[in-house]
């Protein structure tokens, strides 16, 4: 039998409760005992940046880290930036360059997107392409990416 | 060894020690290197699964006297971005811009970097060239106990350190540089992100009136361990850095290090890379 653990932390906004496996990853924990599907796996290595979520405000990739650690702290997902006026801003520049295709990488590129912008990190489009170095899209080629994020961050060149 | 039994998020640095007693425990930090390692079985998650992030006194940048001290729990963008690491310590940053991601940086650890003791982790170079020292808590009674050793001596191979089952990294200690000191990293790699180092390499010393000395050289990812470059420093020390010294500290920086063949690079390749980017280092700094 794994061991099990209980654990409370904000879930975009609201506090919950979840019994986890203590070896599961927190990206499991969101999918499969939550059921908030938003956050994708794309590699469960740190390669591919679909994970990333924002805890206690800094992006990380929720495969890389231990659901148990999740306890006592903030976590926002995809789903907790739906009612975000700034991510509202995002996401329909997303839409307005192209910036999405096939979608899958959408969710993490947002997540990152969205805390470069709230930290202030994009200013010109070099710092955005550094930004997102952690997030592979297989389709856009990343150009309508990083000129969605510059609209709304308003870099310059 | 026994399977997991129990999770402990201890708040202080008494239960963390007390609890690492019987050694059977695995320290869970920012969790980059444990989470792949564990999902991928291969590594072992032993009795204990401790998670040391609640723990106050391991966090944190701090300048003590005439040291910067760097807690385990720091963070590489931590590190980046702190002004006393700027200021004082720029090579550290420099090699902290140069780490995995943004999503990686925010999440891992200093003590995480040091402990996993990959011949190419990208802070141990610096780390070495400035001297640092890394300080260990313990209860071998019933007092807790510390001591510190030099990061030159911590690595024993890939994964292996000098640390005891015992015992938790609680910080980094960093003699503050000296007047004209001088310190160069380089990481390369594949390409810019994402990449482990094909091979690193970290220079300092004091620079006076173009003569170097307290020379430090170290290498990532040509042995089995981050090293030291003793007889490139010997090349180097209380040299004036012209044309003929810094040739002839490339080519004994060449025959110094032993590469292994693997996946990124061959012997050759690495070998031929220590003495062009030595080369470019030292250029840099004659005209720094
Ligand atoms: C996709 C990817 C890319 C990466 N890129 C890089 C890179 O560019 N450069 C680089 O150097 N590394 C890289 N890494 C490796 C990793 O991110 C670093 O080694 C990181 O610093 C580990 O820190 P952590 O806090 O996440 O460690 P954890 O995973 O929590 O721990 C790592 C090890 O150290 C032990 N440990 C941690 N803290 C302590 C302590 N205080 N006392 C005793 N033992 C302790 C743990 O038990 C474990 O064995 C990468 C990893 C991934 C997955
Ligand atoms: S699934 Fe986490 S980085 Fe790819
Ligand atoms: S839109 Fe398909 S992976 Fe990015």
């Amino acid at each position: 039998m794994s061991l099990k653990h209980d654990i409370e932390f904000t879930l975009n906004g609201v506090k919950r409760r979840v019994t986890v496996d203590v070896t599961m990853t927190a990206l499991a924990m969101l999918r499969d005992v939550i059921g908030l599907t938003g956050t994708k796996y794309g590699c469960g290595e740190g390669e591919c940046g679909a994970c990333t979520i924002q805890v206690d405000g800094m992006s990380l990739n929720s495969c890389l880290m231990f659901a148990v650690d999740c306890d006592g702290r903030n976590v926002t997902t995809i789903e907790g930036l739906a009612n975000d006026s700034k991510a509202d801003a995002l996401r329909e520049a997303f839409v307005e360059h192209g910036a999405v295709q096939c979608g899958f990488c959408t969710p993490g590129m947002i997540m990152q997107a969205d805390h470069l912008v709230r930290n202030e990190c994009c200013g010109d489009t070099e710092s955005i392409k550094r930004g997102i170095e952690g997030n592979l899209c297989r389709c856009t080629g990343y150009k309508k990416i990083v000129d969605a994020i510059a609209s709304v961050s308003g870099a310059q060149n | 060894m026994t399977e997991l039994k129990h999770y402990f998020a201890p708040t202080s640095l008494d239960q963390a020690v007390e609890c690492l007693k019987d050694g059977d425990v695995t320290i869970l930090a920012g969790g980059t290197d444990l989470t792949p390692q564990s999902q991928a079985g291969r590594l072992k998650i032993k009795h204990t699964l401790m998670n040391i992030r609640h723990i106050p006194q391991l966090s944190g940048i701090t300048l003590e006297g005439k040291e910067i001290r760097i807690g385990t729990l720091t963070t590489i963008t931590e590190i980046m971005q702190h002004p006393l690491i700027r200021q004082h310590l720029p090579v550290l940053a420099d090699a902290c811009d140069h780490f995995a991601s943004d999503q990686i940086r925010n999440a891992a650890t200093l003590g995480g970097n040091i402990c996993n003791a990959s011949p190419a982790g990208d802070t141990l170079i610096p780390l070495l060239v400035l001297d640092a020292s890394v300080e260990l808590a313990s209860m071998p009674e019933a007092k807790l106990y510390r001591h510190s050793m030099p990061l030159s001596t911590f690595f024993v191979g890939p994964g292996k350190t000098r640390r005891s089952l015992c015992e938790l990294v609680t910080c980094i200690r960093i003699p503050l540089p000296a007047e004209g000191h001088v310190a160069r990293f380089h990481k390369l790699g594949t390409r810019p992100a994402l990449d482990i180092s094909t091979i690193s390499i970290g220079i300092a010393g004091t620079l006076k009136a173009g003569i170097l000395s307290n020379v430090r050289v170290a290498f990532g990812a040509v042995a089995p361990t981050p090293v030291r470059a003793s007889q490139t420093e010997k090349a180097l020390e209380g040299q004036r850095l012209d044309a003929a010294t810094i040739e002839k500290a490339a080519e004994v920086a060449h025959n110094e290090v032993k590469p292994i063949d693997d996946v990124r690079a061959s012997a050759w390749y690495r070998k031929e890379m220590i003495h062009n980017i030595t080369k470019r280092i030292l250029s840099h700094v004659a005209q720094a």
